[in-house]
């Protein structure tokens, strides 16, 4: 029949209509500023620096390694280093942010610089009404504006928050395990010392040294590891330096590595102008 | 389907005087491609699309790349005439003195087609077309009359790449206006300074910003 | 400007369109559809000859939305790629990052993870139905039902679009996998709220058939309309849904088996007259295929890590060499190809977008047609300007 097409259409309009009353199924949509949905967990809008404790600026985890503005796609973020250094969480003294500014006029909200953050220290947030009338300056956020504290990172995204604080709880044991362990090798070292001033003295120290250096992830630590043994040997005859397999110096390398490596892997200079093949 | 060197060898055989190379692709896929010598490109191409065994009916993927021109440095050695001191006497000897040349290889264009066979479903088959070099001879025999999906990205590749595709329909611009003089996706294109910049608090943006100012200011550029 | 500077028009022996000559009656009147034209799904401009209503000349003209994003990949990373990826094809970006995870998979020869495999392609499978049912949406819009149909497509979209947003992130730009897996793992909980949204989706796409398949102004509009021959669409590089809707069975994940596909049993839809009516239909029924791979891939889920401990996100640099790599996006045939010089960035980084060759045979289905059905021709070919101008 002509026009029954018409009359099946305008039946289920009705149907929805009505239903949209009753069904929430059917009621999809809300009126915003008065309702809200809630996020979902994983929701990211614009970066933030996570900082531990009640001082941004004393707690802040970034160490301004710049691996996150190497790898920004669209090159938002803008980093300078201080030239003094402040201890991070572990203890260890590191070189924090002076500057560090995110354009979110210009940021994609793509996560890359939180995927590449070898320190925990930028972290997606979920705040999205951002709206300024200063179409400059308005929306280059510094560092006091990007810092969040962990408690509300732990609000906004709590099981990634747990993960990450395990992380680095475990990070921070080890640390503190090894700098116990230098310590005491050190204070061995410093006994065994006076008693006898002979290259015995160095057959004592070097089965320990290997056994500092061993865990990879110990790269932030072996610095402080190092730190106390000196403080405490310092006023006994030297301890027996660099025994090949000393910790700390291939530890640190391997951290400058990772700083350094991205920033010459993304120079825009004009590439090598090779042929790939062949 | 038939490994490159067995379809470098059909070709040979059915195009009498086509040369054909095959590129080795070290990657793990290990998809090589046949370089195929522009003059006998359509003839191939043809048999390609025609031949029962191949029937690579469905061309995929056309693009182009950029090779620069290379300078490879090189040792040569040259006799040259050295004046020395030889026993308390000037004399001029000959001498072998090694020297470093740069050679300049000159760069080229690439085309690069995608080939696979709807009625058989194998594939990839990858050909490619070199030009002679990057400036003035820049001219590969056109595929469209053999594929029609080579149409717009012949183009394409006209546009961006600067290869002029002798036999296309319409060759014209296609993502570029027609105004456009430059080729940019060609490795040495500089983007021109011409347009508004939207300075940041920061960075080179800026920096290109306040110089694209400059040179407003002194009339060598437009705003 | 007019753009029909058509240079050596008398080539013989190509697959060109028919030349449509005036019926000597009349002016013929230059028409440009678009760039700001509501039906041309973005910024596209169709410059078209009419002859009273009949079409004469048609010819596409692309750029609005150029960004040079071929270059732009040349200048980064390889990681930082990936969302940009998600702006080719806004509407399926997860297909896209699969299709450019592939293409350096194979650069690499990357091994993925079992589960991360089944994610892939359950999240390609969702990305297939929101993309289908939008275009049909869209379909409908243009063919004058306003608003209605559309929204109905919408509101099943909303809810795949949620799940996207909880398991990435993003709605939109998802930036999802990696190459050697996927970035985050699908909890228990969204894998449970998947099963609800794929259980609910039959009845949506019955709803949908049953007021529109036998609906008197669809097929009236849509049936002999745009008719593409199949010779032709091979010819032309024509894929996805409207090469299939011209009666031609190729469909990559039967044909190249990429991923885990030729685990799961499903069909292929073809259709037998090539018109709008068939691409509508294919579309269709690809949805319901799509829901039958997505019950079998969540009843299969493995257990495992959705990334490779081996794959490498920073410093990721791939020996030189080259590589093709394409997956059947819902759009078509989605190809990245690569090449490496063994720096961080790639040398060479080209999209094949599937929206931009399908348009290559445009001028011959809207020949001789009517202008009105011109919009519904391009609606049927379903093209995402971001993907088409890169």
């Amino acid at each position: 029949m002509l026009g029954d097409g018409i009359l099946k259409g305008l039946a289920e309009t009705a149907k929805n209509f009505a239903g949209s009353f009753v069904s929430k199924e059917r009621m999809t949509t809300v009126e915003y500023p008065e309702e809200r949905l809630p996020l979902p967990e994983a929701a990211r809008n614009f970066p933030f620096l996570v900082y531990d404790g009640d001082d941004w600026e004393k707690g802040l985890r970034c160490v301004a390694c710049q691996i996150c503005e190497k790898e920004c796609p669209p090159k938002c973020i803008y980093i300078e280093k201080s030239k003094d250094k402040k201890p991070d969480y572990v203890g260890k003294p590191q070189i924090y942010p002076a500057k560090f500014d995110i354009d979110i006029s210009v940021c994609m909200s793509c996560q890359i610089c939180v995927e590449v953050c070898p320190f925990e220290a930028i972290k997606m947030n979920t705040e999205f009404e951002l709206a300024t009338d200063d179409r400059f300056g308005g929306l280059l956020l510094d560092r006091k504006q990007l810092a969040r504290s962990n408690e509300y990172y732990h609000e906004i995204h709590p099981t990634e928050a747990s993960e990450v604080d395990a992380r680095l709880a475990e990070e921070k044991a080890k640390v503190e395990a090894k700098a116990k362990a230098a310590a005491e090798a050190a204070a061995a070292k410093a006994a065994a010392a006076p008693s006898a001033n002979t290259p015995a003295s160095a057959a004592v120290a070097k089965p320990q040294a290997p056994v500092e250096a061993k865990p990879a992830t110990a790269g932030k630590a072996a610095e402080i590891a190092k730190a106390p043994a000196m403080a405490t040997a310092a006023s006994e005859p030297k301890p027996v330096p660099g025994t090949g397999t000393d910790g700390p110096a291939p530890l640190t390398a391997e951290d400058q590595k990772n700083a350094e490596t991205p920033a010459k892997a993304n120079a825009r200079e004009p590439k090598a102008q090779g042929e790939p093949k062949e | 389907m038939k490994s490159v060197e067995e379809i470098k060898a059909a070709i040979e055989t059915a195009v009498p005087g086509a040369a054909v190379t095959v590129i080795p692709n070290p990657a793990p896929n290990a998809q090589h491609s046949l370089l195929i010598g522009a003059q006998h490109g359509v003839a191939v191409a043809e048999f390609l699309r025609d031949n029962e065994e191949l029937a690579l009916d469905y061309l995929s993927n056309v693009t182009g790349v950029d090779y620069l021109d290379k300078e490879i440095p090189e040792k040569v050695k040259v006799t040259r005439q050295v004046s020395k001191t030889v026993d308390g006497v000037e004399q001029t000897v000959d001498e072998m003195v090694e020297e470093t040349r740069k050679r300049v290889e000159p760069g080229y264009l690439e085309a690069v087609y995608h080939l696979f066979s709807v009625a058989k479903k194998h594939g990839p088959v990858i050909i490619r077309m070199r030009t002679a070099n990057r400036t003035d001879q820049v001219e590969l025999p056109s595929l469209t009359p053999v594929w029609r999906g080579a149409e717009f990205q012949e183009r394409e590749i006209f546009d961006l790449f600067g290869i002029v595709f002798t036999g296309h329909p319409d060759l014209r611009r296609i993502l570029m206006w027609d105004e456009f003089k430059d080729h940019p996706m060609r490795r040495d294109y500089v983007e021109p300074d011409d347009f508004e910049y939207e300075p940041t608090a920061h960075d080179e943006v800026l920096k290109r910003a306040q110089e694209h100012k400059a040179k407003v200011a002194a009339g060598e550029a437009v705003q | 400007m007019s753009s029909f500077g058509i240079k050596n028009e008398k080539l013989a022996g190509w697959n060109r369109p028919p030349v449509f000559e005036s019926d000597g009656e009349g002016e013929l009147l230059e028409v440009a559809m678009g760039p700001h034209h509501p039906s041309t799904h973005g910024v596209f401009r169709m410059d078209v000859v009419l002859d009273g209503e009949r079409v004469i000349k048609l010819k596409p003209v692309f750029g609005y939305l150029h960004r040079n994003h071929e270059q732009l990949g040349q200048t980064q990373s390889y990681l930082a790629n990936m969302p940009y990826t998600d702006r080719l094809d806004y509407f399926c970006s997860l297909t896209n990052n699969w299709a450019y995870a592939l293409a350096v998979e194979k650069l690499v020869g990357q091994e993925v993870p079992e589960r991360a495999e089944y994610l892939r392609v359950i999240l390609a499978e969702l990305t297939r139905v929101q993309n289908h049912a939008s275009t049909i949406g869209f379909l409908l819009q243009e063919m004058g039902a306003s608003g209605t149909p559309l929204m109905y497509a919408f509101r099943e979209r909303e809810k795949i679009l949620d799940l996207f947003e909880s398991l990435t992130g993003s709605r939109m730009m998802c930036n999802y996998m990696r190459f050697g897996g996927c970035r985050v793992d699908a909890s228990p909980a969204w894998i449970e709220a998947t099963r609800k949204v794929v259980a609910g989706l039959p009845a949506f796409v019955d709803e949908f058939e049953r007021f529109l398949m036998t609906n008197e102004i669809l097929m009236a509009r849509c049936q002999g309309i745009g008719v593409l021959r199949p010779d032709l669409a091979v010819n032309s590089g024509i894929s996805g849904p409207m090469l299939r809707a011209s009666g031609v069975n190729y469909d990559i994940r039967k044909v190249d088996h990429y991923g885990i596909y030729d685990r799961f049993k499903f069909r292929v839809p073809l259709g037998d007259h090539g018109d709008i009516y068939d691409r509508y239909m294919v579309r269709m029924l690809e949805m319901r295929e799509s829901i039958s791979i997505l019950n079998q891939a969540l009843k299969d889920l493995p257990a495992g890590p959705v990334m490779d401990p081996k794959a490498k996100i920073r410093n990721f640099r791939p020996k030189a060499g080259e590589s093709y790599g394409r997956i059947e996006a819902p759009k078509g045939e989605l190809g990245f190809y690569l090449i490496s010089d063994g720096s961080p960035n790639p040398y060479r980084y080209r999209v094949r977008p599937p929206s931009f060759i399908n348009l290559t045979v445009l001028e011959d289905m809207c020949l001789g047609s009517n202008v009105a059905d011109v919009v519904l021709i391009f609606g049927s070919v379903d093209i995402v300007l971001g993907e088409v101008d890169r």
